[in-house]
């Protein structure tokens, strides 16, 4: 199963295993990853699943789709150009490895 | 060892408070009951993406497997609290045990409202609030014996939901409804015009303005069609209600706890007796004041997961001698077929409204204003915007009206606080 490492608030790093198909939000919350509160629960609608993207990977991901794309201009923390919502990233065997940063506010 | 906080109801209000009473420091043991037998799961793909096939069961969790024991929280399902003894501090239970508490909080929630009338009870008759109630409508859209015509009595947000998941499920969809337009509790009728037109041009039929008299079934006791109040007859193998909820305020209530609509909760959940709390559905919630913002209501039983959870968040802060009243403004979400739609703020504390883009276009915010002061907004597929009305809305953004209406003109600038005078 593909790893995900997670980089939290204080520095320290989470790495779990994820299984392919899940979202990297549904991943965080299924082993309770601090920080990442998809107050929506993974419709798309609420930007509190925020994370920055190890720019190692950015290419490997799914572009965001409009919807995304203007959610992302929402978010607590200042967008960054490796900003992502990460209820809209699935994981797959081609992300093992993936890091991502959780911001410092997500509401 | 501290006398534990005892949770009834181990939905999002329930989970919420546990959780956040840990985050807050809170040492004493967390007893969490819940009635039902699944782990805590997310209420909202229920009448979403579980029905339409878009989401699956082990992707409803609502917290990992090994949160509850890492957060020393003694989850306990299938186990129904039947008595509060708030003299003796203890909680009576089913299997007829007690559990004794040294803070009681109760999330229990709400049940669906029954539809009073003959056939109510047949086979392919479903209500929709658990997970249980959930699978049964998947299970009867689904299979070789699929249903193919669904009646949905109620066109609230979980019937509009429903419907359009059915439709996307393959079925032929009717929405019922008893007043003249959709939603009519929430929206002004432009909206529900809207939300109308929206719906019929997406295959589903409304019916508004009509009552049900009776659901008739056939031989074999299963729903073959509603009878409408202007006598005509709905053929039909599924009925869903969405005819609204009641707040599970029973347990509170005999025990002498003030309810009306809801049990009674101060801005921190605090109920009328000591050391007892409330949030969630069941809760009716005194809101923070908000003088620029006269004329709406003065406290609120709101269903929504924002309140739940920032409910929850407000009485948890007591448990730790830090009261924290609720200050969010309200919101909630809805989806239905392509439609996202997003709700900000209180609709009654406008005078005014503005619409921002085209709604013809299905993307569109309409925003309440008074005096020109930002109060609420209704969204269409502009998340985005709702995330910016939030902030607008907490700031106390004064904007005038035909800024607001220019969809070309930017709004983040009014969302930087300013001091108040």
């Amino acid at each position: 199963m593909p790893t995900i490492h997670y980089i939290l608030k204080d520095g320290s790093t989470r790495s779990v295993e994820a299984k392919p198909g899940a979202s990297v939000m549904e991943t965080a919350i299924h082993h309770n990853i601090r920080g990442i509160d998809a107050e929506c629960g993974g419709s798309c609608s609420c930007a509190t699943c925020h994370v920055y993207v190890d720019d190692a990977f950015l290419d490997k991901l799914v572009p965001p789709d409009e919807m995304e794309d203007e959610l992302l201009d929402g978010t607590a923390s200042e967008r960054a150009p490796n900003s992502r919502l990460s209820c809209q990233i699935t994981v797959t065997a081609a992300l093992d490895g993936l890091i991502v940063r959780v911001p410092q506010r997500q509401v | 060892m501290d006398k534990p906080l005892v949770i009834v109801g181990a939905s999002y209000a329930g989970v919420q408070l546990a959780a956040a009473a840990r985050e807050l420091g809170f040492d004493a043991p967390i007893v969490l009951l819940g009635d039902e037998t699944h782990a805590p799961y997310q209420r909202p793909p229920l009448s979403k993406g579980l029905l339409s096939g878009k989401t699956a069961v082990d992707q409803l969790a609502l917290r990992g497997p090994d949160f509850y024991t890492e957060q020393r929280i003694d989850l306990r399902l299938g186990v129904r609290a039947t008595a509060l003894d708030l003299a003796g501090r203890r909680v009576q239970l089913a299997d007829g045990s007690h559990q004794d508490y040294g803070w009681l909080a109760l999330a229990t929630g709400a049940r669906c409202r029954p539809l009073d009338v003959p056939g109510a009870n047949l086979h392919g008759v479903h209500q929709l609030r658990t997970l249980g109630d959930a699978l049964a409508v998947q299970q009867a859209v689904s299979g070789s014996s699929r249903a193919t015509r669904a009646c949905i009595v109620g066109g609230g947000f979980i019937g509009l939901e429903v419907a359009a998941a059915l439709t996307a499920a393959g079925a032929q969809v009717t929405v019922v409804e008893g007043q003249t337009r959709l939603l009519a509790r929430s929206f002004p009728q432009s909206m529900s015009d809207y939300v109308a037109a929206a719906h019929r041009q997406r295959r589903v039929a409304l019916e508004l303005g009509r009552g049900v008299e009776a659901l008739l079934g056939d031989a074999a006791g299963h729903v073959a069609s509603v009878l409408l109040d202007d006598g005509r007859l709905l053929a039909c193998d599924l009925v869903v209600l969405g005819i609204g909820v009641l707040p599970n305020v029973e347990l509170a209530e005999a025990a002498g706890i003030a309810c009306a609509g809801g049990i009674l909760v101060d801005a921190c959940g605090r109920t009328s007796a000591p050391n007892v709390l409330a949030a969630g559905d069941v809760a009716n919630m005194e809101l923070p004041p908000t003088p620029h913002l006269p004329g709406g209501p003065a406290r609120l039983r709101l269903e929504s997961i924002q309140a739940a959870n920032d409910g929850a968040r407000a009485a948890a802060s007591v448990l730790v001698g830090r009261p924290q009243p609720l200050t969010t403004v309200p919101w909630f979400w809805s989806e239905q077929h392509d439609l996202k739609l997003q709700m900000a703020g209180l609709p009654a504390h406008g005078d005014q409204t503005v619409l921002r883009g085209d709604m013809a276009s299905d993307r569109f915010t309409l925003y309440y204003l008074r005096n020109g002061l930002v109060a609420a907004a209704h969204s269409v597929n502009r998340p985005a915007e709702h995330m910016l009305a939030r902030k607008l809305i907490a700031v106390g953004a004064q904007i005038p009206a035909d800024l607001v209406a220019d969809p070309a003109s930017d709004l983040k600038p009014f969302s930087i606080p300013r001091p108040r005078g």
